[in-house]
This record gives C-alpha cells, sequence and structure tokens, in this order.
C-alpha cells in the first residue's frame, strides 16, 4: 500500500478525510487502490457515484443502458438539463471527471445481463447495486456471490428504503450473508410496483444511495462495522429506522449446505416476468392512429381511462375517468351498444380492465388502447406532459 | 398487545393501515388475526400451502421468526412485530 502516493493537489483535496485518526492517509491509499462497481446511475447511482467519485474510489465502473429523461431530474441528481436526451453512462462520466480528475471512470453504455454480469464484476473490487427491478437484483447477488465479490445493496419503494452489505468477506474467511439468505425468491410480478409505476418521493433514494456509498468506503478501508448480516430499514414518513439481523440460511442455492447453482440462470424467468401475460387471454385492440381517425371521421364510439385520479391530473385525452379498481362496480357509466376504447397509462392496466368487463358483466364492445396515453402522447399530441 | 408493523407495498390491502395493535400470544395468531381483518392480504402473506411467503420475513424486535420459534414464536404484550417485503425499487 505504500507505493500508492499522492500529489500536492490530491492531499490537500482529501486532507478532511487524512485527519481523521481511524482513516487518515492509509484509509484514503486503499481507496485510491481500490475499484468500485457500480450498476445503474440512476437514484441511487447518482449519490453513490458522486460520493465515491468525491471520496476518490482510484477506479469507479458505471453500469447503464439508459438515456436521461426529464423525469429523471427530480431525484437523479448527477444529471442536469443539459444531460436530457444523452446516454446516462457518458453523462456520468462526463460530471463526475469534472468532480474529481484525479480517478478513472469506466464506461459500460449497455445492460447488466446473464451474459457479461461475471465478466464486468471480476474486473471490480466491490460492487453497489442501485438497480431497479427484481430479476437484476438477483442477477447481481448472483454474480457478486460466484465472484466472490461485496454487494453493497439499498433499494426503495415510495417513502421506505432498505439497505444492507452483502457476501462480505468476515474476518473468519467466510463470507456474510447475502440476498438470498434474505429473500430466496422473489415477490409475483405486479405486487410491488417499480418507481416507474409506483412513484418515488426524489430525496429518498438520495439518503439511501449516500448510506450505500458510506458502506461501500467503510468495506474498503475496514473502517468501523459495516451492515454484514444486519439489513437497515428507514420509514421516511414516520421518521422510522430498524435494524434487523440477517442469518446465513442453509439452504441458500448458492453458498448454502447444499449449492444447487454454479452459474447465473434467466432472471426474467426467475421472476415471473413474462409468464403471466403470455398465459392471459388477449383483448381486441387498436393503436393511437386509428382512434385519431375514428376522431376525426366522427365514428361514434366512447373513450373510458382506467387510471387513477392523480394521473389523470398529470395529462389526460378526454376519456370519462373510471379507476380499475372501480370498473366492476361502474358499469351503467360503461355502454354495451356502442365501442368502447378504454386506456390507461401504456395499455397493461386497461387490458386487465377489459378481461374482468368481460369474464363478470359479459362486455363484447370493449377495446383496448394500445402503448395508452404515452403512445398518444408520443404520436398525435406532444403538448401532453409524459409521466 | 402485540404491535404489527405493515410495510408500504403491503398497505394497499389494509385500507392504508401501517400499524395494527392485536392481544395475540403468537406470532401466527397475530398474523392470521391479520389476514382475518383484511382478506385481500392473505394471499401475499401465505402461500396456499399456509406457509410464509418467500419475499417476506417476520421480525420479533431486530430476530428473524426463523431464529426463533418460526410462526409459533411466543409475543410478550410489547413486542413489536414487522414484515418485512423485498423491495426492488432504485432509480
Amino acid at each position: 500500500m505504500e507505493q500508492i502516493q499522492f500529489s500536492k493537489e490530491e492531499l490537500e483535496r482529501y486532507s478532511r478525510h487524512l485527519i481523521i485518526p481511524e482513516f487518515n492517509i492509509e484509509g484514503q491509499r486503499k481507496l485510491k487502490a481500490s475499484s468500485v462497481l457500480v450498476i445503474g446511475s440512476g437514484g441511487l447511482g447518482s449519490p453513490l457515484l458522486l460520493y465515491l467519485a468525491a471520496a476518490g474510489v482510484g477506479r469507479i465502473g458505471v453500469v447503464d443502458f439508459d438515456t436521461v429523461d426529464a423525469s429523471n431530474l427530480q431525484r437523479q441528481v448527477l444529471f442536469g438539463i443539459q444531460s436530457v436526451g444523452k446516454s446516462k453512462a457518458l453523462a456520468a462520466k462526463e460530471r463526475l471527471a469534472s468532480l474529481n480528475p484525479h480517478i478513472t471512470i469506466d464506461v459500460h453504455n449497455t445492460k447488466f445481463t446473464s451474459a457479461n454480469a461475471r465478466d464486468l464484476v471480476k474486473q471490480y473490487d466491490v460492487v453497489a447495486d442501485g438497480t431497479d427491478n427484481f430479476p437484476t437484483r438477483y442477477l447481481v447477488n448472483d454474480a457478486c456471490v460466484l465472484e466472490g465479490k461485496v454487494n453493497v445493496y439499498a433499494s426503495i419503494y415510495r417513502f421506505e428504503g432498505q439497505a444492507s452489505v452483502f457476501n462480505e468477506l468476515l474476518a473468519d474467511g467466510s463470507r456474510g450473508p447475502n440476498y438470498r439468505d434474505l429473500f430466496p425468491s422473489p415477490p409475483p410480478p405486479g405486487l410491488v410496483p417499480s418507481c416507474a409505476e409506483g412513484g418515488v418521493i426524489g430525496v429518498l433514494p438520495g439518503i439511501l444511495g449516500s448510506l450505500q456509498a458510506l458502506e461501500v468506503i467503510k468495506v474498503i478501508t475496514g473502517v468501523g462495522d459495516t451492515l454484514s448480516g444486519r439489513l437497515f430499514l428507514f420509514d421516511a414518513t414516520g421518521f422510522t429506522t430498524r435494524t434487523m439481523k440477517i442469518r446465513k440460511d442453509p439452504r441458500n442455492p448458492l453458498n448454502g449446505e447444499n449449492p444447487t447453482q454454479t452459474q447465473l440462470i434467466d432472471y426474467d424467468q426467475f421472476c415471473g416476468i413474462g409468464v403471466p401475460a403470455s398465459q392471459e387471454r388477449e383483448v381486441e385492440a387498436i393503436d393511437v392512429h386509428e382512434l385519431q381517425s375514428w376522431r376525426e371521421s366522427g365514428k361514434n364510439h366512447v373513450l373510458i381511462d382506467v387510471r387513477e385520479p392523480y394521473e389523470y391530473g398529470i395529462a389526460e385525452m378526454g376519456g370519462e375517468l373510471i379507476p380499475l379498481a372501480t370498473v366492476l362496480e361502474s358499469t351503467a357509466r360503461i355502454p354495451k351498444d356502442v365501442p368502447v376504447v378504454v386506456q390507461c397509462r401504456s395499455g397493461a392496466r386497461s387490458a386487465k380492465a377489459i378481461r374482468q368487463l368481460e369474464d363478470a358483466h359479459g362486455y363484447t364492445n370493449l377495446i383496448n388502447l394500445t402503448g395508452g396515453i404515452l403512445a398518444w402522447q408520443e404520436h398525435i399530441d406532444s403538448s401532453l406532459a409524459r409521466y | 398487545m402485540a404491535q404489527l408493523i405493515i410495510p408500504t407495498p403491503l398497505r394497499k390491502f389494509t385500507d392504508g393501515q401501517g400499524i395494527f395493535t392485536q392481544e395475540a400470544t403468537t406470532v401466527k395468531e397475530l398474523l392470521h388475526a391479520l389476514a382475518s381483518q383484511h382478506p385481500g392480504l392473505k394471499p401475499h402473506l401465505f402461500e396456499d400451502s399456509g406457509n410464509l411467503r418467500s419475499f417476506i420475513r417476520v421480525y420479533v424486535g431486530d430476530e428473524d421468526i426463523h431464529a426463533l420459534d418460526g410462526e409459533d414464536t411466543a409475543l410478550q404484550p410489547n413486542d413489536e412485530v414487522s414484515i418485512i417485503p423485498a423491495i426492488a425499487g432504485g432509480v
């Protein structure tokens, strides 16, 4: 570690670390010698990347395939309006390079998949998971366990956050618990909506992502006790925090008593994604261009909007508002004698509403609007707000 | 009375209620009292076999019931029981 040297500029930059007795130049050397892979540069990834770069982690990898959208700026503080439309990974590198020129940023402008996960993970000392869906959460965990890397974890939902440190190398040479010890398998699709569907208070990923950055730094420097073997919970509504114990599960398929999984799997299938959709009955559908031609030609029809009132307040296209949960008791407002187009945000809930009404009340005149109001905004009426 | 903390993703099945208080001697009794008061919650807590679902952990204080006596874990009058679901959000 002695061979890690600092320039005068670096010593000045990191001086507030260097004067902490428990941290000092040894801690700073460990940071400079280390590499961290941050998967996802969104709500959690933004503060993670900013703090890790500012703290002087020597090499940081950014994995993201997405581009910056205006709706990201409410929480993804890594980006500004000049980043909108640009690759997140590239925009992240620009921002981080301007923050700290003494470190290296690797751009991985790609989706994190079973095909590239182990190859990416093995190039770094520590992994920080800032992703947003169950298949990728399990993929990150499994890749880290199989490659022997620490996985610094956080996740959020509306006002709630969770954080932990998985698979840490312990003093006795064993590894701490991992995500599969805590949650052996994921919830069925649809029970826990994503932030895109369920919403998230913008500062919450800021808090949890900062905690992740702290834990990454503790893992690297060995300062303090990490969250290994513990799950930290934060509920912003009541400002309550709890810290729970996590124990290793002998049935863990990766590193329990009888491991059955020695490589990465198909995580969409594992999480049941794509399965229910293909089993669900197709419903009749039209696209937004056809609906527009109906409107222009004056064709008699009714438009029902099955979203929630707060969504209707953001953008609407003239439909009658009957939220999905209330359609079955609102049949008096849904005629049977003219074509009824049913619409939601992207077309999934409206298809569900149609199936429910067909099954329960024998409707035969319901037509789904493919792509919902998002497609209408994209192709017909760009003055509407996207959300 | 034992107190049960219901996490946000499951509150849509409890009319938004976040805390459930009930006289109960075991974790099982408490969970079943909650499920019978909010029937919509039941399939999200229990598998058809009656076992707790694998994306949910139940804690008494800071200890996982799997490390205690499972659902038969005895409750003291002021115990705080938490249902912790897997959540995945991050961007």
